[in-house]
């Protein structure tokens, strides 16, 4: 059965983690590549690194760090932010990324996201959309949520599914942040229109929330940040929780192997 | 030495990573005549099948593979290298594979009104006793993503199978010929494992 996901999400400024994440207890507490091994550890089912690193000459940075991670964790890695055009995707993912996340570039020229899920195939692209309530509905926003589109969220969402994204990864920026829990209504209507999984993002504060916006909001994954960074819970105490309310989970593995070091 | 085919379908630095991590020695090649000469061969593949097959056609990779896997050593198709061992996709219309195998690859039925790809972790039921499945605990699951997936014909090919709207073969396996659907070097413990299983297959 396929079991429902869960992935720690790190914003990563000039190769560092920037939410912080003081259960690790490091010194240098934002090293991603850390952070990274960590959740994996901890059963996460998938990483996604958040490049919000204004100045695009330092953009070479993001790449170096999935370069690392990815010589150290295996599972699926999605990197997104500042994804400007084909050779960016090819970059990262050849950098070791396994999934590319374009969210202003797909707003810009929509035609984008089909010629890269022609080129990579829809396994490797997801479309990332942020969305504020407006007066009715929800608006889709773009450069990091300041600049507003006019888009409808969920006839986007739907847009983007049809031209072949593999995945949406949704935020609501209404609850971005506040630990109020997903926006369930949100998901759930644009999980209704979309073929591609849904990935929920924005707002969660405790376990309950996860498992809402996996049941009721009919989300295929939960992302979340502050929630596992500053160790209020680990990734394998949310899949306990959400194991013994009946949803579908990859329970942490016993070790198998113990890789050698390359 | 376990030769890692390239044809530029795909993330061939996760999976050398992953079969170093478990004691394998590689080489990313595209050279015919290393693969000629490799212990083991190793074809990952993402993307779509007709790309697939048209890049091994464009590095004269097709004959290599066959004379490969006729020779009796260790072959392991991932993803798209599954696929094209059988002998036609319906992915974007009808194209041919290798035809190693009788059968075709298909895409999930959108009359099941399923979520595709199939994008995340599964579990695989074994169906025969196997030495790539030594080690690994009864419910095993990995990660898959994809959209389509093998319908052999003949029933002795499939070792594993999982469960997405339909059963499908996640893994095939007759004689040095291994396949998976999923992605081992993407599956942690479980995907280690079992390509460890490949490393130290004789």
């Amino acid at each position: 059965m396929l079991t429902k996901r869960i992935i720690p999400c790190l914003d990563v400024k000039d190769g560092r983690v920037v939410k912080g994440t003081k259960f690790l207890n490091l010194r240098d507490a934002g090293d991603p590549v850390q952070v990274a091994s960590e959740y994996e550890r901890q059963g996460a089912d998938e990483v996604t690194f958040l490049d919000i690193t204004a100045s695009s000459d330092q953009r070479n940075i993001i790449l170096e760090v999935v370069e690392k991670t990815a010589t150290q964790c295996f599972m699926p890695l999605t990197v997104g932010g500042g994804v400007r055009n084909i050779q960016d995707i090819r970059n990262l993912l050849n950098a070791g990324a396994d999934k590319i996340a374009i969210n202003t570039a797909a707003v810009h020229e929509p035609e984008f996201v089909a010629a890269a899920v022609a080129k990579f195939g829809s396994s490797t692209i997801v479309v990332a959309v942020d969305a504020k309530r407006a007066l009715e509905g929800w608006e889709v926003f773009i450069h990091g949520g300041r600049t507003p589109t006019g888009h409808d969220t969920i006839e986007w969402c739907e847009r983007m599914s049809q031209m072949g994204a593999g995945e949406i990864l949704l935020t609501s920026m209404d609850r971005d942040g506040t630990k109020e829990g997903y926006d369930l209504n949100l998901l759930k209507q644009v999980s209704a229109r979309i073929t591609c999984p849904l990935v929920a993002s924005g707002g969660v504060g405790n376990l309950e929330h996860i498992y809402d916006g996996l049941t009721t909001g009919r989300a295929d994954a939960a992302l979340a940040a502050s929630i596992f960074h500053f160790g209020e819970f680990t990734v394998a105490e949310v899949k306990r929780f959400l194991g013994e309310k009946g949803v579908a989970v990859r329970l942490p593995t016993a070790r198998l192997v113990e890789p050698v070091k390359v | 030495m376990i030769a890692i085919l390239d044809y530029e379908m795909g993330n061939l630095r996760s999976v050398s990573k992953s079969l170093e991590a478990v004691g394998g020695q590689c080489q990313i090649t595209r050279d015919p005549a290393v693969v000629a000469t490799a212990e083991k061969l190793v074809v990952p593949g993402v993307g779509a099948f007709r790309d697939c097959m048209g890049a091994l056609k464009k590095f004269e990779l097709l004959e290599p593979i066959r004379d490969f896997i006729a020779s009796g050593r260790p072959y392991l198709g991932i993803c798209l290298g599954m696929q094209i061992l059988m002998e036609t996709s319906e992915e974007g219309g009808s194209h041919e594979g290798l035809g190693i195998f009788p059968g075709k690859v298909v895409r999930f039925d959108p009359a099941l009104k399923l979520k595709v790809p199939h994008m995340g972790w599964n579990d695989i039921e074994a169906k025969t006793k196997n030495k790539i499945f030594q080690g690994l605990p009864e419910k095993s699951f990995v990660y898959f993503v994809h959209s389509y997936y093998i319908a052999p014909k003949k029933k002795g090919l499939t070792a594993a199978t999982t469960h997405y709207g339909v059963e499908f073969t996640s893994v095939l396996a007759k004689d040095n010929v291994y396949a998976v659907q999923f992605h081992p070097e993407k599956s942690q413990q479980v995907g280690l494992k079992l390509l460890q299983n490949f490393v130290e297959l004789k």
